[in-house]
């Protein structure tokens, strides 16, 4: 049992994004079933819970790469309308392009491959409406460099580079328009731990300096652990617990929390 | 004297769900605590005195009960509050020195002090990180390695620092001089009485009480509760 928590009080602020009540089903297979969640601004969330649990669904729905069959989103930043959901495609490309980077697993989905890494950088300038060569070089450049990239690869296409290296292509791509918000699709998974662990360093250097908004998905608790703020357990489709970090991980309520942090190596 | 918390009737129970049992931690334990004071929390090992010291941090949750927080625009319930608004506190207002300190790769130790300074907002927050570094005996060679790598004795102290470097209003002190040397604990020591005579209130958990000895105001002496119940999962 335990206790109902208030409103912020202290912090004054509205949520940079809110999800409310956000429901979506795959034939008879409901993957979220009636999600709410609110990410305040400068705030890391980490969402963890097994395959199936939703949580890449629920980070597609933030991506706008879907659609819902019921629920509101909301970004609280200036002419965004109301409900996200409702934005025709061409405005929700342009508000993606604008405002919400993304970082996926696999760099397939967030890459092209035999373009050069500068040049994938460069897309999402192009997209915002930039032209000038001069501009797109170097602010391609700045974000390759703040993603910790070698610049003497940035005309190398993805497919010739490290997956850690391709990470940080992605990186760049997602953060060149400087989003209000990121989202990281396990942005660490498959790599091997001392690339993982420079890969986080930088996510988190990028986080302190620049006050991201970021929601990161994981199932690797350890990288939920250095990164997030806050933690939201999800399974079967639905939030069972969330709560500070330390909290979640050193005294989990629920009997799903309970299990998966004392899984954890 | 200006009152800092007030702990109502807090009650808690770790709920083991595979193991359908419930362990009772506290029930209706009471006490205050106000500006410049020193609260000791004894009792044998395993009664509970970390566990308390983590519930009012919030790492750990209050199953009911009240942990009423005095601040200048308001009292606010640490049992209760936002997760955003704990997270506040804890950048500004409350501090937690334990025996471990987290360290992040290629952070050097001068940065790892320095952060709190940062996220307060103060310019230029190095030489103050070096000066708290050297207060407690760090090495001036280490103070840019990454103390991932350091000594435990070595990593306490660069933890003393970060934790110590700005006067919280409340300071949650759990055995913060195992594994230091004489001169790291003396300067521990000397960096307590100058945050107490500042208005910091405090409540430690001290393996050998004795060394705070002339700080210490009040105890509060933890009984244990050993009863196992169960509950229906």
């Amino acid at each position: 049992m335990t206790l109902h928590r208030l409103a912020p009080r202290i912090v004054t602020a509205n949520p940079l994004l809110t999800l409310s009540g956000v429901t979506r089903r795959f034939g008879t297979l409901t993957a979220l079933d009636e999600v709410s969640v609110e990410v305040f601004p400068g705030e890391v969330l980490g969402i963890v819970g097994e395959s199936g649990s939703g949580k890449s669904t629920l980070l597609r729905l933030m991506n706008l790469e879907d659609a819902p069959d019921a629920g509101v989103y909301s970004l609280n930043l200036p002419q965004t309308p109301g409900n996200l959901f409702a934005l025709d495609r061409f405005d929700r490309r342009m508000l993606c392009a604008l405002h919400i980077g993304i970082v996926y697993q696999n760099p397939h989905l967030g890459l092209r491959m035999g373009h050069s890494s500068s040049g994938n950088v460069a897309e999402r300038l192009l997209i915002a409406g930039e032209r000038r060569f001069s501009v797109l070089r170097g602010k391609g450049q700045q974000a390759l460099e703040a993603s910790e990239f070698p610049l003497e690869r940035m005309d190398s296409p993805p497919s010739e580079l490290s997956g850690g290296m391709q990470q940080r292509v992605q990186l760049a791509k997602a953060i060149a328009l400087e989003p209000a918000l990121l989202l990281l699709d396990e942005p660490t998974t498959g790599l091997d731990v001392s690339v993982q662990a420079a890969v986080l360093d930088t996510l988190k250097g990028l986080q302190r300096d620049r006050r991201i908004t970021i929601v990161i998905v994981s199932h690797d608790l350890g990288v939920i652990r250095v990164m997030a703020d806050r933690v939201m357990v999800m399974r079967h489709g639905r939030v069972v617990e969330q709560g500070l970090s330390d909290q979640v991980f050193q005294d989990p309520q629920h009997p799903y929390s309970q299990q998966l942090v004392q899984a954890k190596l | 004297m200006t009152r800092v918390l007030t702990a109502e009737a807090l009650t808690k129970n770790f709920v083991l769900h595979h193991l359908s049992q419930s362990l009772p931690a506290f029930r209706d334990l009471s006490f205050t605590v106000d500006a410049g004071e020193f609260l000791l929390l004894r009792g044998p090992n395993g009664v509970g005195k970390s566990t308390l010291l983590r519930m009012i941090w919030r790492s750990y949750l209050v199953d009911a009960g009240h942990l009423w927080f005095e601040r200048p625009d308001g009292v606010i319930d640490l049992a209760r509050a936002a997760d955003v608004d704990i997270a506040v506190l804890r950048r500004g207002e409350i501090g937690f020195v334990t025996q471990f300190l987290i360290a992040r790769p290629r952070v050097s130790a001068e940065e790892v002090v320095a952060e709190p300074l940062r996220q307060a907002g103060i310019a230029d927050p190095l030489p103050r990180a070096r000066a708290a570094l050297e207060t407690f005996g760090v090495r001036p060679d280490l103070w840019r390695a990454c103390p991932a790598t350091f000594s435990g004795g070595e990593q306490q102290k660069v933890n003393l620092a970060r934790a110590l470097i700005l006067p919280m209003r409340l300071l949650l002190l759990d055995e913060p001089t195992a594994s230091l040397d004489a001169g790291a604990r003396k300067a521990l020591l000397a960096r307590l009485a100058d945050l107490k005579s500042q208005g910091v209130a405090m409540i430690g958990v001290f393996h050998h009480p004795g060394d705070v000895a002339h700080l210490i105001d009040r105890e509060l002496t933890l009984k244990p509760m050993t009863e196992l119940s169960n509950v229906a999962v």
